[in-house]
């Protein structure tokens, strides 16, 4: 087994082309693919048409001036903005392609929103927006980012409204100053202290004296009000968030995005060369006829699935070590932990070096066999990497029950766990069963071949 | 050349195959004697290669046995079954190893020398030519000095030039006392290269003897001009 296993070592360092392919592409291809499935999606370019005066964004609130176009920036953050003149212009750019959407902020906005906030009636503040609906993932997306970005600046008005109105709440309960358009500054009494005028007068008077019953009603009257109002703040101030969200994790690890992309970049690599190797030197020795006069008592069919298992798991042990160590790196992952990953590693390169040798035992030249390898891995990587949540129950539970059946999806766990922690054990142990069961298929598959 | 009193190398004794319902052997028995050159022929689908395969161990009979193991009988597939992408030494050690002989090194350069193919030892088996291949081919199924050599068409790719030296090849080996059993489709070679030949139809042994035996049967050489007639001749006798 050991010239056996020189033998292919020499065959693959004979052939630099096909393995420079094999090794550049499955790290380039795996790596793009970490990369895009942890970065989220590029700002989407939007339209925007402010057809506000540029003297007249500004709203008063309580004793403030609030410039409305503040409001704008926020959806700044998530768009990639187009900024246009006319409301025509906007929506030629969206029908051009050039952007996905376009909102369009008309002339009487901040009228109107003063008129709502300052409760005069009027209808309320509206803005456009126009959508392409070429494409209706990208139109969702697109209006998924305005919309939530709307409802975060009609959030932050709200937040700014209550502000002012607490702090009336306060004038009205303690006193104080608040300044009134045209008539300028005013001085407020307040409950409490309406209150504690009350009481002084009060207590000037008989106890007999006929105004004593009215005054005392007056008193309690400011008492409870003020100390109801008072509670009213806290009331108000949640009205702007009225739900707080705390995020617990209850399954998986609190693995970063660019861990994930690691490990998806490492376990896609692995998959590809331990599975095109061990699929395709099996099939290579039947293509070159060898096979026969190999297992005619040089090499039993075991020997040979366990010497292609070992090829291919040492090919994807040592580079999927050293793209791990260089990610790591890069990436500030925490090298004590680097014994565990090295033990999923060679766990995981065992897996699919079992299944790429039973894919090389179903068939019969090397290029068969490649295809094979592609036709069943992509897919099973595809739908190992389809998160909970997103599709029907039905629909993931079958996703799993597959992506159990084949080294993707565990090899995902365990150097999950490896890096981040969690429990590595179970897919781990997962690993090596599909490892046996692979090989145990191979070794099968052999009997059919002479 | 055939010599009735040398010792025997290889017996077939009742050899049958048989895949479900069809039979592709059905008791076929023959002996071989050391330096012995024997031809199988017969129609496609005869039994030809299912008998060499299993003389040479690759398959298992159903029925019946073979003298020897399969480590002790040099088996040549009708296609070279060798690696391209090594060269020439390195496929003769690559097998010498596998075969545990005890001096590879000895072993691969006696080898070179009798394939005649020593300044291309170091050629991948990819750039020679297919007569070229097929006497690697062959030299690895002589890498453990077995006493009977087991070939599968073994000059069906091969021009003319190359065959002759091929046979040429062969029968040194058979001189040098090695029993040789081959299949063909060639009768004009069985002819040439043949002590004895096994006709095969159907999965059965029909004939066993020299080709002047196989013309004597169907009638003698007025009616026979050659091996091929004779044959040709024969098998149609018996409803093939």
């Amino acid at each position: 087994m050991r010239w056996l296993l020189l033998k292919d070592l020499q065959i693959l360092r004979r052939s630099p082309l096909l393995v420079g392919v094999l090794v550049g592409y499955s790290v380039v291809v795996s790596l793009v693919a970490g990369v895009a499935l942890s970065s989220g999606p590029s700002k989407p370019a939007v339209a925007f048409a402010n057809l506000v005066a540029p003297d007249d964004s500004e709203i008063a609130l309580g004793g403030r001036r609030v410039d409305a176009s503040q409001y704008a920036d926020k959806l700044f953050e998530k768009v990639e903005p187009i900024r246009v003149k006319t409301r025509a212009e906007a929506i030629e750019k969206v029908r051009s392609g050039e952007a996905l959407g376009a909102l369009v902020v008309p002339a009487d906005v901040t009228q109107k929103l003063q008129g709502t906030l300052g409760l005069g009636g009027g209808g309320r503040p509206q803005v456009e927006v126009y959508y392409s609906a070429e494409n209706p993932l990208k139109t969702q997306y697109v209006k998924d980012t305005i919309d939530s970005t709307l409802a975060e600046a009609n959030a932050a008005i709200s937040a700014e409204v209550l502000k002012e109105s607490a702090k009336y709440l306060n004038v009205i309960v303690a006193g104080g100053k608040v300044g009134v358009p045209i008539v300028g500054e005013v001085d407020i009494l307040g409950l409490r202290r309406a209150r504690a005028i009350i009481e002084a007068t009060l207590a000037t008077l008989p106890e007999d004296a006929p105004q004593r019953p009215g005054l005392e009603q007056v008193s309690r009257f400011a008492g409870l009000a003020a100390d109801n109002l008072d509670l009213s703040k806290p009331i108000l101030a949640s009205i702007s968030k009225p739900v707080r969200v705390t995020r617990i994790i209850v399954s998986g690890s609190n693995a970063s995005l660019s861990a994930f992309a690691a490990e998806a970049a490492v376990v896609g690599s692995m998959m590809f060369v331990a599975l095109l190797l061990a699929a395709g030197m099996l099939a290579l020795e039947r293509e070159e006829n060898a096979f026969g006069r190999l297992v005619r008592g040089l090499v039993s069919r075991t020997g040979l699935v366990v010497e292609k298992v070992g090829l291919a798991a040492l090919a994807a042990f040592v580079l999927t070590t050293v793209m791990l160590g260089i990610l790591a790196a890069l990436l500030g992952l925490d090298f004590a932990r680097a014994p565990l990953w090295l033990i999923v590693l060679a766990a995981g390169s065992l897996a699919f070096g079992a299944m790429g040798v039973a894919i090389g035992g179903a068939t019969r030249e090397v290029r068969s066999a490649s295809l094979a390898a592609f036709v069943v891995s992509l897919p099973v990587a595809a739908l190992a990497l389809v998160p909970s949540g997103s599709v029907a129950d039905g629909i993931y539970d079958l996703i799993r029950v597959i992506s159990a059946v084949f080294p993707f999806r565990p090899a995902m766990d365990a150097l999950d766990a490896a890096i981040s922690g969690g429990d590595l054990l179970a897919p781990l142990l997962h690993l090596v069963a599909l490892a046996l069961v692979f090989a145990a298929l191979a070794r099968l598959s052999l009997r059919r071949f002479g | 050349m055939t010599d009735a009193t040398a010792p025997v190398a290889l017996t077939a004794d009742g050899v049958t195959k048989a895949y479900g319902e069809r039979r592709a052997l059905q008791g076929v028995s023959f002996s071989a004697h050391r330096g012995e050159r024997i031809a199988i022929i017969g129609p496609n689908g005869a039994g030809k290669t299912t008998l060499l395969q299993i003389l040479a161990g690759s398959l298992k009979p159903t029925g019946g046995s073979v003298s020897l193991k399969e480590g002790e009988i040099g088996w040549v597939p009708q296609q070279p079954a060798l690696y391209t992408k090594l060269t020439v030494a390195e496929n003769l050690r690559l097998f010498a190893r596998l075969e545990r002989v005890a001096d590879v090194a000895g072993t691969v350069e006696r080898m070179l020398d009798q394939t005649g193919l020593r300044d291309r030892a170091r050629d991948e088996l990819g750039s020679l030519s297919g007569g070229n291949r097929q006497r690697v081919n062959v030299a690895i199924g002589l890498l453990a000095e077995p006493s009977v050599l087991l070939l599968d068409e073994p000059s069906s790719s091969l021009d003319p030039r190359q065959r002759e030296r091929l046979w040429a090849f062969v029968s040194g080996l058979a001189e040098a006392g090695t029993a040789v059993v081959y299949a063909t489709h060639n009768v004009a070679e069985a002819e040439r290269f043949a002590d004895r030949v096994l006709v095969l139809a159907d999965g059965e042994l029909l004939f066993s003897g020299s080709p002047r035996e196989l013309e004597r049967t169907v009638g003698g050489d007025a009616e026979a001009p050659d091996l091929e007639s004779a044959f040709v001749r024969f098998l149609h006798d018996r409803g093939h």
